[in-house]
């Protein structure tokens, strides 16, 4: 390569000119194949290795973390290597893309294989006759008793769980955004989160227990202990309907009400300190300054919290299924939807609850789309 | 005017905290209870309440009384100067001196218990048993074939707490790293099919993950990655993509319009802006999705024991392997609720630094 | 700028001369080595006699399996794990198979998902056999009656359980597991010691037993401990009651009728056998904590108060099972004992209510089919005998092997019952006898919903095919 001799110096050029264009497309190939590979080894180093468990581990975060980051460089790479305006054009499809695929994947195949199966027999194995025949699944859905009865008390938790958890999380991040003692507070709301579901059942048997009554019972359950102590007659809280539903939307309060207010804290933290000096300044009470600025400001979040409280609060089951197994009526969708499955394998009915679990939500979305479309300013 | 505003500011943080500390109070006191049981002794735990430990008034027993066969226990029983039934003596009597006489078992055991009213202090016989019995692994005795009595140490947690870790850090990055290029995508970038792939996210929010599971383990069958890190990765990942997109979403596109105008201007790609603007920025809403996708990757039961088994067991495998299947071993289970609640707490103080004020300070234009 | 671009041209056309000179790593690596196994062992010539129960069973302990692996999973954890882990290391020591056994709590979610998802193990321990019939009705699970002799299994196994371990397949019926630990149900407990000194008698008659229950209550003791409370399973011991009353007060054929959905439940039968429950259920006198403690006390605890002293409650009906949920150091024989739920109508003998564990096969391998032949004799539950805890349902056990006086009493009942019946919520259709048997007898112990709405649920629920 080196001193090229004047007469082949337009060839030259055009050797130059050549190879840069055949180097950037083998970079172009090589540079992933390079990083597949490498990915790959260490992967197979994984499965397969016997090196002490403390290694693997690190080996497997770098490798994890590592790789997702590369790849997401290199495809990067790749699309700006693109002449003219493909790369412009493409370019959005490398940033979603991993994101759409790995969803994908997932979660969207399996709806439609589950769509496919709820129009089966019970069981999900065969095609059912012809005509009306194929909606008997949602028949079920709609017109089972224990079905209704999971309607109703969704509506309970959607509402009074996602008001109880939204509430309590945006008074917790306003006051505490007042207070010197602010991660303490915060620590204590959100310490639930920390705890398993087995866990947090636990806890709550020891508030909502109850031992009967009869000579020598003492209540272990902190709320019949209360309740008696008040002079009150000890109840089973979790089987007295409708009330038994409000005890376990209790639960969940306790529980979300930490990724709500976390949420909620992190968004009250950007709201420009400037904009409520000067609210201050023009006179505005405290009380004005959180409802005119604060509110506002942070209303994106506040609807992307309440849309996630209420979609959890719809696929909820593991603290029904935990506290009452969805006896007395406290049975929940997700619940019916997990015994239907796992329990009684009727797969096709499981598979037609899960649709109608999609379907609830589609208003959530619909008004979701709304508030996307309004802040629309994409370059 | 100044002072009186000063006290009106004293008067408001003393009504904030107020309000703050009777919430926190509510919050807690259902893990207070639970923390305390942790420490008592299993049969304690369900012979009285946990707030028993706290100094109390107690009857305690002072004498009995055996009543000789004579005495007919259908009609009126004197004992002690006064005349009850025996219903009314087994819920107790409380007589003038304060001694209260209560009989105890049914009609055949005659016998009557005399106590008085006591206080009773910290109740002495909490320990850590619990905490080494979840830690070690319970030790289960039991007599074999030939008489010979067995101990077996239970399970390794220190292994399956690493386990966990290794499940849990990258599945809490590789969503966070995956969904903010997504989020920067769909709120910054054109391109066409915007609002179906849009739509389609917000729809997986709601999609139980257990109808995926199936579906999924046929693919890893498949492609063999049943019981590899990178297949629990990939779920979790999935599982937990669609809040973390839209979280981060929200968050991202609430950015000031004027902070990427001037980026774009001085000639960043999106590549750049995306990395050395948008995520730093987005510090607080990265640092809070993942608390929660650390949470429930850290919880998670069902699809460990799924995609990743027995051969790398996480901690709540562990931790349920230790309770007995039918059992209710409340002990136990409360004091794994804690030992497993340790990591999870600390990684939420780490991360709790990220959520201050000012992150966008100066970058605003009023 | 190209000059860079010009050498990496040429590393790269170098690299790639390599690369190609390589095998392709990826696509041929991981060679099953199961797969490989299965295909070679059939061929294996039969080198040494067969055993009654089959030829993969005598080439396992001639050790022609040793160094391969049987998964298996079922519900067992703790304490059970390890009794069934420690009764087959003979077994594994002989023939060099390793068992590897995996318990989980949500083991129903669990199996449903790996079988379905191709990942089943190769054994599996279902407690119910609710569960398995829907595998076996997907054609999911393998007919053990190519795999273990027949004349073994009729052998060893009364015709009971073999019928039970009979369902029906997508080309009819199948032998769809074996039996490897039984249960007995129709048993009450009681506190022995303070039983005998207070001079109460065993009750012979269902008369004599009311007759005790009103002298408990009369000496001022609720006499029975009931808790129904089992977390997602809430509700199982009512229906055991059920059961075990129905077969008491009706026939044998009306009880399988009534399994089998052809007699309703809302039907005068099977209304009088709730009669009888509720007579001692919901007397607020006869039930410790009153008939609103029972749904919310869990069923473990529900006998602890009759080891207080003095007992607190007196009898407790349950399966032999529930003497793991004893307080620690109660010993058999002399703090607690039991006593055969006495019949109520003479006509009707003296049933057996029981159930079990069956083990079912989900994938064909040599060491696979030897070990579920292993698990067709008594040996494979032996040490879990020993130690206590399991009952075995094969006739080559004996009774010397229990541990205690309460366990070989209890098998003693089941190996000569002269009428033994299966748990019938356990081989109901999942959605009944798993779902709505359970869930309406909660609500109607409860008391938020009446008897006939209950009973009629029921039967609504019932699948219509």
């Amino acid at each position: 390569m080196q001193g090229p001799h004047e007469k082949s110096c337009a060839f030259a050029h055009f050797i130059s000119w050549f190879t840069t264009i055949i180097g950037r497309v083998f970079i172009s190939l090589f540079v992933p194949a390079i990083t597949f590979l490498v990915l790959w080894k260490v992967f197979l180093f994984l499965r397969d290795s016997d090196a002490p468990q403390s290694i693997i581990v690190l080996v497997a975060i770098l490798w994890g973390v590592g790789g997702v980051a590369m790849l997401f460089v290199i495809s990067n790479w790749l699309v700006e290597q693109l002449p003219g305006n493909w790369g412009r054009r493409l370019q959005p499809f490398v940033f979603i893309g991993p994101a759409v695929v790995i969803m994908g994947w997932y979660l969207t195949i399996p709806v439609f294989r589950t769509l496919v199966l709820s129009f089966k027999d019970p069981l999900g194995q065969d095609w059912v006759g012809k005509g009306w025949a194929i909606f008997n699944n949602y028949k079920f859905a709609f017109t089972d008793r224990i079905m209704l009865e999971t309607f109703r008390n969704n509506f309970l938790w959607m509402v009074l769980g996602t008001a109880l958890s939204v509430g309590v999380g945006l008074l917790i991040a306003v006051l505490a955004d007042r207070s010197q003692f602010e991660s303490i507070y915060k620590a204590i709301i959100f310490m639930p989160m920390a705890i398993s579901f087995v866990g947090a059942g636990v806890i709550w048997k020891f508030v909502y227990t109850y031992r009967g009554e009869g000579v020598g019972i003492h209540e272990i359950g902190i709320l019949n202990a209360i309740v008696l102590a008040l002079g009150g007659k000890s109840q089973p809280w979790l089987s007295l309907p409708p009330w038994n539903n409000l005890f376990l939307i209790i639960i969940m309060a306790w529980l979300q009400t930490g990724f709500a207010m976390v949420v909620i804290s992190s968004a009250i933290k950007g709201v420009p300190f400037e904009l409520l000096e000067a609210a201050r300044i023009d006179g505005a009470t405290e009380v004005q300054a959180f409802f005119k600025i604060t509110i506002p400001y942070i209303k994106g979040t506040l609807i992307t919290v309440t849309t996630t409280i209420i979609i959890f609060s719809l696929k909820l089951f593991d603290i029904v299924r935990v506290m009452t197994g969805g006896n007395n009526g406290t049975n929940v969708i997700a619940n019916e939807f997990y015994l239907q499955r796992f329990t009684y394998g009727n797969t096709g009915r499981a598979s037609a609850i899960a649709i109608v679990l999609l379907l609830a939500v589609i208003p959530v979305i619909i008004n979701n789309l709304r508030e996307f479309n309004k802040n629309r300013r994409a370059f | 005017m100044a002072a009186g505003k000063k006290s009106q500011k004293k008067k408001s943080a003393l009504i904030i905290n107020g309000v703050l500390i009777l919430i926190c109070g509510i919050w807690l006191l259902p893990t207070v209870g639970v923390f305390i049981t942790s420490f008592r002794d299993s049969q304690d735990i369900f012979n009285s309440g946990w707030w028993a430990v706290f100094p109390h008034k107690e009857d305690i027993n002072i004498g009995e009384i055996i009543l000789d066969d004579a005495v007919d226990v259908n009609g009126k029983i004197p004992v002690e100067g006064i005349n009850a039934s025996f219903e009314e003596l087994r819920e107790g009597i409380t007589l003038p001196d304060g001694r209260k006489l209560t009989w105890i078992g049914n009609k055949r055991s005659r016998k009557i218990i005399i106590s008085e009213r006591q206080w009773v202090g910290f109740a002495n016989n909490l320990s850590i048993d619990n905490y080494k019995d979840v830690i070690t692994g319970k030790e289960i005795t039991f007599t074999d074939s030939a008489g010979n009595e067995i101990l077996r140490k239970g399970n390794n947690l220190g292994g399956a707490f690493l386990n966990s870790i290794a499940v849990a850090v990258p599945a809490t990055i590789i969503p966070i790293l995956i969904a903010a290029f997504a989020a920067f995508g769909f709120s910054w970038l054109k391109f066409p099919g915007r609002d179906l792939f849009f739509t389609m996210i917000i729809a997986m929010l709601v999609v139980p993950l257990q109808i995926s599971l199936i579906p999924i383990l046929q693919d890893y069958t498949k492609l063999q990655l049943n019981g590899t890190f990178l297949g629990i990765w990939l779920a979790h990942t999935g599982f937990g993509l669609p809040l973390a997109t839209y979280l981060l979403f929200n968050y991202i596109s609430s950015l000031p319009r004027e902070l990427l105008e001037a980026a774009y201007i001085d000639g960043a790609t999106n590549f750049t802006i995306l990395v050395r603007l948008i995520l730093p920025l987005s510090v607080p809403a990265l640092a809070s999705f993942a608390i929660f996708q650390f949470l429930w990757v850290w919880n998670d039961y069902l699809v460990s024991l799924v995609f990743l088994g027995e051969k790398s067991r996480v901690i709540t495998y562990a931790l349920a392997s230790i309770v007995g299947e039918k059992g209710q071993d409340w002990h136990l289970l409360t004091s794994g609720a804690f030992v497993s609640m340790l990591l999870p707490m600390a990684v939420f103080f780490m991360l709790q630094r990220y959520f201050v004020r000012g992150m966008l300070a100066g970058s605003v234009k009023g | 700028m190209s000059k860079i671009y010009k050498l990496l041209v040429i590393g790269l056309v170098l690299s790639f001369v390599l690369m190609a000179c390589q095998p392709a790593t990826p696509a041929e690596e991981p060679a099953p080595v199961e797969e490989a196994t299965a295909e070679e062992a059939p061929e294996e010539p039969a080198a040494v006699d067969p055993l009654p129960q089959g030829q993969e069973l005598a080439n396992a302990f001639d050790g022609l399996y040793e160094g391969t692996v049987v998964t298996m999973a079922g519900p067992f954890t703790d304490a059970d794990a390890v009794k069934f882990d420690n009764s087959i290391v003979p077994f594994e020591e002989a023939t060099g198979i390793d068992i590897q056994y995996e318990g989980s709590k949500e083991f129903e979610a669990s199996i449903t998902i790996r079988v379905d998802g191709g990942d089943a193990p190769d054994i599996v321990d279902f407690p119910q056999p609710g569960l398995l019939s829907t595998m076996v009705a997907k054609g999911q699970v393998i007919d053990l009656n190519t795999v273990i002799d027949n004349d073994w299994m009729a052998k060893n196994y009364i015709q009971s359980w073999l019928d039970m371990g009979t369902m029906q397949g997508p080309d009819g019926p199948i032998m769809a597991g074996v039996w490897g630990r039984a249960n007995g149900k129709s048993l009450v407990f009681y506190p022995k010691a303070e039983f005998d000194t207070a001079g109460y008698t065993v009750p012979e008659t269902w008369d004599e037993l009311m007759a005790l229950t009103e002298l408990i209550a009369a000496d001022g003791d609720t006499p029975w401990c009931i808790g129904i409370e089992s977390g997602a399973a809430t509700g199982w011991a009512m229906t055991d009651w059920m059961e075990d009353v129905i077969l008491r007060t009706t026939s044998l054929e009306n009880y399988d009728k009534w399994v089998a959905g052809e007699l309703l439940f809302n039907s005068p039968e099977v209304k009088k056998a709730l009669s009888y429950v509720t007579a001692i259920w919901f007397n607020d006198a006869y039930v410790y904590g009153g008939q609103a403690s029972i749904p919310t006390t869990f069923f473990g605890d529900a006998p602890t108060p009759m080891f207080d002293s003095p007992p607190k409650c007196w009898l407790h009906r349950q399966g032999n099972f529930i003497t793991s949920f004893f307080p620690e150091g109660k010993v058999a024989g002399v703090d607690y004992d039991f006593f055969y739920l006495p019949p109520i109508d003479e006509q009707y003998g003296k049933p057996v209510l029981g159930a079990g564990d069956i083990y079912a096969m989900f994938n064909d391998r040599p060491e696979v089919r030897a070990v579920i032949q292993y698990f067709s004799t008594a040996d494979s539950v032996k040490g879990w005998v020993e130690a206590g805890g399991a009952i075995s349902p094969h006739n080559d056990s004996e009774l010397d092997w229990y541990a205690d006086s309460v366990t070989r009493g209890v098998a003693e009942i089941i190996l000569n019952a002269d009428s033994f019946r299966f748990d019938a919520s356990d081989l109901m259709p999942g959605a009944v006898g798993a779902g709505t048997f359970w869930k309406y007898m909660t609500d109607y112990v409860s008391g938020s919903i009446d008897e006939d709405t209950a009973l009629q649920q029921i039967d609504e629920s019932w699948p219509t095919e």
